[in-house]
């Protein structure tokens, strides 16, 4: 019986990590050494009453491996708020010091070994230890060189960090691979629910998607088959995966793997491949089995958990088609890519959308003071009656027709109009520059969209008032000497 | 000096004991003369600023200085604009979030970014529109989401606005009480929205013909609260509309189908679940006996008709409606040519509550029948008996009404001092005495309505011809004066109209078309002292360049009439014209468009005035009395004069 040395051990490699950490002390990263510390001292205390009690049972070191991962978590969080060259290089560094430590304790065990035989249990204890550490430094490692990918961000590396947390608790090892075949299984609802409990633990990231993606949810719902109502179970259900959506092709080539849009192009390319792909049966398409036997009407399910499309929503709205699939996972899950060159405002992730809106961009006259523009005026008063603070926006040729009936024309005589009128304009600008919030409605907007022969707010209403002064400054820079000014002292001398 | 300071002080501050709530309590008395408060404010700059302070209306009548004036006066809740000839969009930039009154009305150069504006206001609780006809859906749009105290709007002639700016008025503004919406393009979609509103208490649909049957049968529910509607000119709205709305709103009091459909036993049935209702305006309707028989029958609590202009009005119908209805407080039967002394005699003797009565034009009343009233109808405020065959013996009769404040008597041929006489002894309530070519009247009338009749506001004598200097003498003396018409009244001078002018502060309004002795030296006193004079007519008198010009020291005036001044050169005009800062409105002859320059046309153009060219020939008056002989026969005293 020889717990005694397990516990110097135990703690030694703790004062070591200690260590660590107070050299990580670095001002940028107080608050997160704070919460660090704050584990190592409960670390600290229980480890300190594992040495009043008999060291045997596993339960304790469990305990030290989860607290661990909780440490990793931790940091990980902090890591995912705002990424820094500087974190990574401290992360690393602590992995390193880890792995020596990892090292000091093999190299220990194994040096026991030799003095004596020792106890089984107590060689599998030591085991389970030195794999829940090697696991947890694995995941840190992964997690730490996944957040350098700047297509993942942070969705995976969260996912993966709080998934590890249910893995080395219960399993050893397989831990990313368990999440991968957990998503890809298509399985049955109450099956999926277990597996899908860690997944939605990751709140944050899930909130911050459906944050974006709300205003698309309603608009996804007009290709959507409202009056079908299919009673559950009458049809199948499919889902595809995230990646095969985005693919870009969905038939290959077996051959040379050249992947295609669609399966008639794929037929026509094999046909370069061989005579035997020439034949009118490989040319034809592919028969839908024509059996006699009534087939399951197929419905479609979005692979983001908690979308209303995901089959495990409660109020679950099966999209038709793939097409369907396709078009609402981008428009509601994904960045929209694709801007529109004439406004710079309007952006899409369905590149058909975008080629819509610009078959009428310029003509969408209603403008909203949220921004959003409207090609029909009862749509915006639609939009306005059902957001509270919203109001018309009054368009900016409005400013242009209040140039003229001044209050300036009566002190002057006919003969100088033009000096006038000049005044005013003068006067217009400088109140287009000023920085008052309605400047929103100054009539300084007008030089610019002149220019864009249309009449679009060119600004986006989420700017904060410092980069709405730095755009007016610029639009007056740019078209103010050919435009602006001018422009509307020609309008007004006529 | 440091002595004389001292010495100073204590007097000064002797009113500075009285605490400002107390100095508000007495202003709050100084509401007979605009001036008084003026005066008031320029004793010390402390009583200035009192002044300041305790001003809560504003009617400007020029809006150059709106930005310094609501600087000036912090707390004005009520700002009426609708005196100013012309509201720009940039001079509403002022508007400030503690006015609860805006009227805008006639500002017809406001676009939406005026609206804008005013939706900057967020207190605002009454709002009046009318003929903002710039205005947009955006602009309302943005008063909508902007002013959500509402509780009256007035968009009446604002054409610009439809369906959807009322539809968003009525989402948004929930606490809206009165609402009109006359002559607006609108449909059923957004009434449907307006009616849901809890608290809609007076509608007025006048001349929306968009407004149709359907819509109001659509109508299932609501509108309880609804007091007052005025469904006027609603073409497309018969009894089938009617009664499904009467269901829908049954605490219905006010009820106005003037120029609508044909008034018979359908539509009056349709008035029977109105138990509250109180008045009906049927105006230029077509009425059938029985129509009328059955509101008689079902409107119980009726107290005010109105008939003006009514076709197939009958001694037969109106008799029996008065007989039910005993309570009935006003009635108007204008130019109900075919009802006799059988139905005034039923009015009077069961209507003895009666407070106005109107008949004008009821040629074929004979002349015992105003004996009766004046017997009956003690209570009368108003009555109106335009072209009637009304004699001394009925004006007589009619002097019994002591409480009357208003009574008509142009055109009534037969007329003279000695029935007259007996009004200005008895009625000295009297505020408006209209003797329009009553030519039997002469200075003795005058006299005697003067000397009774201190508190009379307006008086007309136009063409009674044996007026003269001595009558105006007289009324000078009735210093609440504020509209007199004397026109063609060849007899009075320049000295009488000086009379009036001194005696007359409070004189506004002023016709002397056609008094030939009026020159330049009656102009100069006017011009001096009745500051407060906003409309004038001068034509056909003997004024001349130097008098037209001195009228620019009035600086209220507003609306000119200068045609056929044989003594008016076109610089003379000009001068004139530039001088007198806030005009609006300019009768001129059309000779003189072309001898103005044109420049001087434009500026008074953008400063807001209106000119009216008027391309008639001198008409010597003979002719005039043809004209008139011809025209009166048909449309009544009222349309002939507003012609004229």
């Amino acid at each position: 019986m020889e717990p005694e040395p397990n516990v110097p051990l135990n703690n030694q490699s703790l004062a070591n990590s200690n260590r660590h950490q107070h050299k990580w002390k670095d001002p940028l990263f107080l608050d997160c050494g704070i919460r660090f510390e704050q584990q190592f001292s409960d670390f600290n205390q229980s480890s300190e009453a594992q040495t009043s009690f008999s060291c045997n049972s596993t339960k304790p070191n469990q305990r030290i491996g989860a607290q661990e991962n909780q440490m990793n978590e931790g940091q990980e969080s902090s890591k995912i708020q705002d990424w820094d060259p500087r974190t990574m290089l401290n992360n690393l560094s602590f992995l390193e010091k880890k792995i020596h430590q990892l090292q000091d304790l093999v190299r220990v065990i194994d040096r026991r070994r030799d003095q004596d035989t020792g106890r089984p249990d107590e060689l599998m204890f030591q085991q389970q230890l030195i794999t829940a550490d090697l696991t947890s430094t694995i995941v840190q490692l992964i997690s730490t060189a996944g957040s350098l990918l700047p297509s993942v961000k942070h969705n995976l590396s969260s996912v993966s960090s709080v998934e590890q947390f249910g893995g080395t608790t219960n399993s050893s090892g397989e831990v990313f691979g368990d999440v991968v075949i957990q998503q890809n299984n298509p399985i049955s609802k109450t099956e999926n629910q277990s597996n899908q409990t860690p997944i939605d633990l990751t709140g944050y990231t899930g909130v911050e998607q459906n944050s974006i993606t709300e205003d698309l949810e309603l608009k996804i719902d007009d290709d959507a088959d409202e009056g079908e109502i299919l009673p559950p179970g009458s049809y199948e259900i499919l889902q595809l995966e995230k990646e095969e959506i985005l693919a870009l092709h969905t038939h290959f080539c077996t051959i040379c793997g050249k992947g295609f849009k669609r399966d008639a192009n794929l037929r026509m390319h094999m046909r370069g491949h061989g005579d035997e792909y020439k034949t009118p049966a490989a040319l034809a398409k592919p028969d839908k089995e024509t059996s006699s036997e009534p087939i399951l009407i197929k419905r479609y399910s979005c692979p983001y958990v908690g979308c209303k499309r995901n089959k495990d929503h409660k109020k679950f709205q099966p999209l038709k088609s793939i097409l369907c699939v396709k078009n609402h996972y981008k428009r509601t899950h994904c960045d929209k890519t694709y801007s529109c060159i004439r406004c710079n405002t309007k952006k899409f992730s369905v590149i058909a959308d975008l080629k819509t809106h610009e078959k009428h961009c310029g003509r969408e006259k209603w403008l909203c003071s949220c921004g959003t523009t409207f090609s029909r005026k009862d749509k915006l008063f639609g939009h306005i009656a059902l957001f509270q603070g919203h109001t018309p926006a009054i368009p900016v040729d409005e400013f242009k027709g209040s140039a003229l009936p001044s209050d300036q024309g009566q002190k002057c005589e006919a003969a100088n109009n033009v000096d006038l009128i000049n005044f005013e304009s003068n006067a217009m600008d400088a109140k287009g520059s000023g920085d008052d919030p309605t400047s929103y409605f100054t009539p300084i907007t007008f030089g610019p969209s002149i220019v864009g022969g249309f009449n679009e707010f060119p600004r986006p209403p989420s700017e904060d008032a410092e980069s709405s002064l730095s755009f007016l400054l610029s639009g007056r820079f740019d078209y103010s000497p050919k435009s602006g000014r001018f422009a509307g002292l020609n309008d007004t001398s006529v | 000096m440091k002595k004389q300071k001292s010495m100073t002080e204590p007097i000064f501050n002797r009113f500075d004991l009285l605490s400002d709530e107390i100095v508000f309590l007495i202003l709050d008395f100084l509401n007979d003369d605009p001036l008084d408060k003026k005066s008031f404010s320029l004793v010390c700059k402390s009583f200035h600023a009192i002044e300041s302070r305790h001003r809560k209306i504003l009617k400007p009548l020029r809006s150059e200085h709106l930005a310094k004036v609501l600087i000036r006066f912090p707390f004005i809740s009520y700002l009426d604009l609708s005196l100013c000839p012309r509201i720009t969009d940039s001079s509403l930039g002022v508007i400030s979030g503690n006015l609860v009154e805006i009227d805008l009305s006639n500002a017809t150069d406001l676009k939406d970014l005026a609206a804008a504006s005013i939706a900057e206001a967020k207190n605002l609780e009454k709002l009046w529109l009318v003929r903002c006809k710039s205005i947009t859906d955006i602009g309302i749009g943005c008063i909508a989401v902007g002013c959500r105290k509402l509780k009256l709007l007035s968009l009446k002639w604002c054409f610009g606005v439809g369906d959807l700016g009322v539809g968003l008025i009525a989402v948004k503004c929930k606490e809206i009480r009165s609402l009109d919406l006359s002559y607006l393009p609108i449909t059923n979609k957004c009434l449907l929205q307006v009616l849901e509103l809890q608290h809609l208490e007076d509608l007025v649909l006048e001349g929306c013909f968009g407004i149709d049957d359907d819509s109001l049968t659509a109508l299932k529910q609501g509108c309880t609260s609804l007091e007052t509607l005025d469904m006027s000119s609603c073409q497309n709205v018969s009894h089938v509309g009617l009664s499904s709305l009467t269901s829908a709103a049954g605490c219905l009091r006010h009820l106005s189908l003037s120029y609508g459909s044909r008034v018979d036993l359908a539509l009056a049935d349709s008035l029977q679940k109105l138990s509250l209702l109180q008045s009906i305006k049927l105006d230029g309707s077509q009425v059938t006996c029985s129509g009328l028989k059955a509101i008689g029958n079902w409107c119980a609590s009726l107290t005010e008709l109105s008939l003006s202009k009514c076709s197939g009005v009958t001694d037969e119908g109106l008799s029996s409606l008065v007989t039910k209805r005993v309570d009935l407080r006003k009635l108007d039967v204008t130019c109900c040519r075919t009802i006799t002394c059988a139905s005034v005699a039923h009015i009077t003797n069961s209507c003895t509550s009666l407070t106005s009565l109107r008949m004008e034009s009821c040629t074929t009343v004979s002349a015992e029948a105003f004996v009766l009233i004046g017997q009956r109808c003690q209570f009368l405020e108003e009555l109106d008996l335009t072209e009637n065959n009304i004699d001394d013996e009925g004006l007589k009769s009619i002097s019994r009404c002591s409480q009357l404040a208003s009574l008509k008597l142009g055109i009534c041929p037969n007329i003279t001092d000695k029935g007259l006489i007996h009004i200005g002894i008895c009625c000295s309530k009297l505020k408006e005495l209209d003797l329009y070519r009553s030519a039997g009247i002469t200075d003795l009338s005058i006299l005697a309505i003067a000397r009774g009749c201190t508190v009379i506001e307006t008086i007309n004598i136009a063409y009674c011809k044996n007026i003269t200097d001595r009558s105006l003498v007289s009324l000078s003396k009735c210093s609440k004066l504020n509209t007199l018409e004397s026109r063609g009244c060849p007899l009075i001078t320049s000295f009488g109209l000086s009379a009036v002018a001194m005696g007359c502060k409070q004189l506004t309004k002023l016709d002397i078309k056609n008094c030939q002795n009026i020159d330049d030296t009656g102009m100069i006193p006017l011009a001096h002292f009745s500051q407060n004079l906003r409309q004038i007519n001068l034509s056909y008198t003997s004024v001349t360049d130097v008098g037209l010009l001195s009228l620019a020291s009035v600086s209220c005036l507003q609306i000119m009439t200068v045609l056929h001044l044989e003594g008016l050169t076109p610089s003379g005009l000009a001068a004139a014209l530039l001088a007198c800062g806030g005009l609006t409105k300019v009768k001129l002859q059309a000779s003189f468009k072309a001898l103005l320059p044109p420049t001087i046309i434009e500026h008074l153009e953008s400063r807001g005035c209106v000119f009216q060219w008027r391309d008639k020939v001198f008409q010597t008056d003979r002719l005039r009395s043809k004209i008139l002989e011809t025209t009166v026969g048909r449309g009544g005293m009222k349309q002939f004069h507003d012609m004229v």
